[in-house]
């Protein structure tokens, strides 16, 4: 069995703030230099946003990406061990145009985040 | 370089335009956004380009007498007619077309004879814009390249021959022409596709090319058409890149970007390293080159404007492994003081001669002169509006804001010719739906974000998506959803909840692919043949502009 | 599942690509009926047979899904194995060689 078992609560959390919450963050949520988001500007399909989100803190124990605007807020939460980099890579969905978060939670419970605006967009026209 | 323009006499010939003295030891020429036009023909200038946020009346977002003012540009000179709208027709008559091939290979022959070593980059949308290139796949545009000498290319409009043709082009028909764009990546792992750089020796001088494709292709244009591909600035890739290639004894970094201007003066502000940019797309046709500062020093931005009218000279002088300092000018390519050269020439008679008389066929004569280029409408669009408003008996008509298509001055006929070179791509299916009042206001909204948010990352580098039927006036400095307002048809305010049936072309969703709709030049010659030869001068529909006039990137 | 473990220094990089609807729930059929949600929730990765990496995916995580990480410690010839489960309780597990 997986050491952590699929956290329904969080996944159903319409807030960065309770999503955090239910993570197990706890105190303020602060934004941080030491937290960074890769992702495109414009999105080039809004059903596959690629992210990379990283954190070199120590003590990092669960790095989660989060999109504002999406019925529910939270896409994915990867736990970090000793073995592994908080360093991690998915792919999302995105209904709409949207701040996205990579949040970095402490052992001690201290919420860290990066934020970049994604924009999903008709298409069309050029030069 | 704009000196010598600033002494030129109007009536200088071509010997003194074209007979630029030699600087430095390494040599660029910049050719971009030609469009696949073969020949020569008039391409007129925005007189509409107006500058978002803080971009607001910088260069290059002016246009008219202000460009030539900020450019120490002499009006009433044959250079003023090709950077400007000013006396478009007047001035096209006493000086003639523009571009060509067979000029342009003149024009690249003498410079090369000039500049030992030098190389030609081609910022890319080469291989798009005309029946020929559309009905070759592109083969025309390729075989013309490597006659005319290219080194080096990128692309955007080439994606859009499928990713099949594109690698057929690219491995079998390019050599010794290398294809570089390092921003494009398998859509699996994020493998390269193409290679993204070359470094070549130019008179002892290490050079490295980065190829920078456009990189919004799959939203500008139909994702199906480069399904396994993605593409992205990728700015903290090309840092590393330039670094690497700089370890490795590069000593002048140059990046041939499709990125469009304003992104490429963001870029040049935040990537360090980097000599030059040498860039296309936004179709800025910029006499002089920006520079830009960053924590590794200067990077100078330039843009060649579009439609084989200009070639752009960066000449650097390298010595000791470093830049001591440039010239950049841009040539405009008058074909009446450049003489055609007979291989090229022979080149395009070759590519025509199957279709000559299909591209031949006269639709019209056009009472008043057709363009397109503006960010928010040309009387060249507005015909294929009224075509399709009439055609499709819609009750609204949009055109995609496209930056190319040549310019038919008033009198010259209109042949099916001309009608591709503002219509030939490879999705050019007419489309008619229903939408509802408050869809349309989304669309027009959606594209006033690409070309209006304040943050050139965020902008897709097209024009206002042009409209027929309704009404609307704009607020650009307003923020996403909030620029447009007032619309209205046939008087009355659009209903967001009534369903409206709405004329297009050129979707980029993929369902219209098997649809079998007719290509809209079909149609648009159905409706020409319908006006018994003549063809009344257009009225652009254009928006009301709120707050953000007078801009010196708008003349009335 | 494709995997690419790659050398990278004194560890390795992981690339996974899996084969999943990753239904939302929020979508419905032609006949207007929601389509229920069908996911993975779980992601497993070992290395040598040790547990280095779990992770919870909500239906947001696009169809096919991509992950990838970093192993701070590997070296060529490694075993690393990803595993998933999913809102039906279903599993798979594949394997790869660190090259
Ligand atoms: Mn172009
Ligand atoms: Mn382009």
């Amino acid at each position: 069995a997986p050491a952590h078992a699929f956290n329904k609560s969080a996944f159903q959390a319409t807030s960065v703030q309770d999503a955090v919450k239910a993570l197990g963050g706890s105190g303020a949520l602060a934004e941080s230099k030491d937290v960074s988001l890769q992702g495109p500007e414009i999105a080039e399909n809004g059903a596959v946003v690629p992210l990379v989100g990283a954190s070199p803190l120590p003590g990092i124990k669960l790095l989660a990406f989060m999109v504002e605007k999406n019925p529910n807020t939270l896409s994915a939460a990867f736990h970090v061990t000793d073995a592994v980099e908080a360093n991690f890579s998915t792919r999302v969905k995105m209904a709409e145009t949207s701040p996205v978060y990579a949040v970095a939670i402490a052992a001690d419970g201290k919420a860290y985040f990066a934020k970049k605006e994604i924009k999903v967009t008709l298409g069309g026209c050029g030069g | 370089g704009l000196g010598r323009w600033a002494e030129a006499d109007a009536a200088v010939a071509g010997e003194v335009l074209y007979d630029l003295p030699r600087f430095g030891n390494v040599s660029l020429l910049h050719l971009t956004d030609s469009h696949a036009q073969l020949l020569p023909q008039h391409f007129r200038e925005p007189s509409v380009n107006l500058g978002a946020g803080p971009m607001k009346g910088r260069l290059p977002h002016l246009v008219g007498e202000q460009l030539l003012k900020a450019c120490q540009v002499p009006p009433g000179t044959p250079v003023a007619h090709a950077l400007t709208h000013l006396d478009f027709d007047a001035a096209a008559d006493r000086y003639g077309k523009s571009g060509g091939f067979a000029h342009l290979a003149t024009l690249v022959k003498r410079l090369k004879a000039s500049r030992p070593g030098a190389l030609l980059l081609d910022g890319g949308d080469s291989w798009q814009g005309s029946a020929t290139a559309l009905w070759t796949r592109g083969q025309d545009m390729v075989d013309a390249a490597r006659l005319l000498g290219v080194d080096v290319m990128t692309g955007h409009w080439e994606f859009t021959l499928g990713m099949e043709r594109v690698r057929e082009l690219v491995e079998r028909q390019l050599g010794p022409l290398q294809f570089l764009a390092h921003n494009v990546k398998t859509a699996d792992f994020g493998d390269p596709v193409f290679d993204g750089h070359t470094v070549r020796e130019i008179n002892g001088v290490r050079v490295a090319i980065i190829g920078q494709a456009y990189p919004y292709t799959p939203i500008a244009n139909p994702r199906y058409l480069v399904a396994d591909w993605t593409f992205g600035i990728r700015e903290q890739e090309l840092q590393k890149l330039v670094d690497t290639v700089r370890a490795q004894g590069a000593q002048l970094v140059v990046l041939l970007s499709h990125n469009g201007m304003d992104l490429d003066l963001k870029l040049a502000s935040r990537v360090s390293g980097i000599d030059a940019i040498l860039g296309g797309h936004t179709h800025d046709a910029l006499p002089l080159a920006i520079e830009v500062s960053n924590r590794g020093g200067r990077t100078v931005v330039t843009n060649a404007g579009c439609n084989g009218k200009f070639l752009g000279v960066l000449d650097f002088d390298v010595r000791g492994g470093q830049l001591r300092g440039y010239r950049y000018t841009l040539l405009p390519v008058f074909a009446n003081l450049l003489p055609a050269d007979a291989q090229m020439q022979a080149l395009i008679a070759g590519v025509r001669a199957p279709y000559e008389a299909r591209l031949a066929e006269v639709l019209a004569v056009p009472e008043g002169t057709l363009y397109r280029r503006g960010n928010f409408n040309g009387t060249g669009d507005q015909l294929l509006l009224d075509a399709l408003l009439q055609v499709q008996d819609a009750q609204i008509a949009f055109s995609p804001g496209f930056r190319w298509g040549s310019t038919l001055l008033a009198g010259q006929p209109l042949t099916r010719e001309w009608l591709l070179d503002m219509t030939a791509t490879t999705y050019s299916y007419a489309t008619v739906s229903e939408m509802s009042g408050a869809t349309i206001k989304a669309v027009l909204e959606d594209v006033a974000d690409n070309l209006f948010n304040p943050d050139p990352y965020y902008q897709q580098g097209g024009d206002m998506v042009r409209v027929g039927g309704l009404r609307y006036a704009i607020t650009p400095g307003a923020g996403m959803g909030q620029r447009i307002s007032d619309l209205r048809l046939d008087g009355q305010p659009l209903d967001a909840d009534r369903l409206y049936k709405v004329a297009g072309w050129a979707p980029v969703a993929e369902e219209a692919r098997t649809a079998h709709t007719r290509p809209v030049w079909e149609l648009v010659e159905e409706w020409l043949r319908a006006q018994g030869g003549r063809l009344a001068a257009r009225e652009p529909n254009v928006p009301a502009i709120l707050g953000a006039l007078p801009d010196p990137g708008f003349a009335a | 599942m494709r995997i690419r473990a790659q050398v990278q220094g004194s560890g390795a990089v992981v690339r996974v690509l899996m084969n999943h609807e990753m239904e939302t729930g929020q979508r419905k059929d032609p006949n207007g009926r929601t389509i229920p949600a069908w996911h993975i929730t779980d992601v497993t990765a070992t290395l040598n047979g040790k547990t280095v990496l779990t992770a919870e995916w909500g239906p947001a995580v696009s169809r096919n899904p991509f992950l990838q990480f970093t192993l701070k410690n590997a070296k060529a010839g490694d075993k690393v194995a990803i595993s998933w489960k999913d809102t039906r309780g279903d599993t798979r597990t594949d394997e790869a060689t660190v090259a």
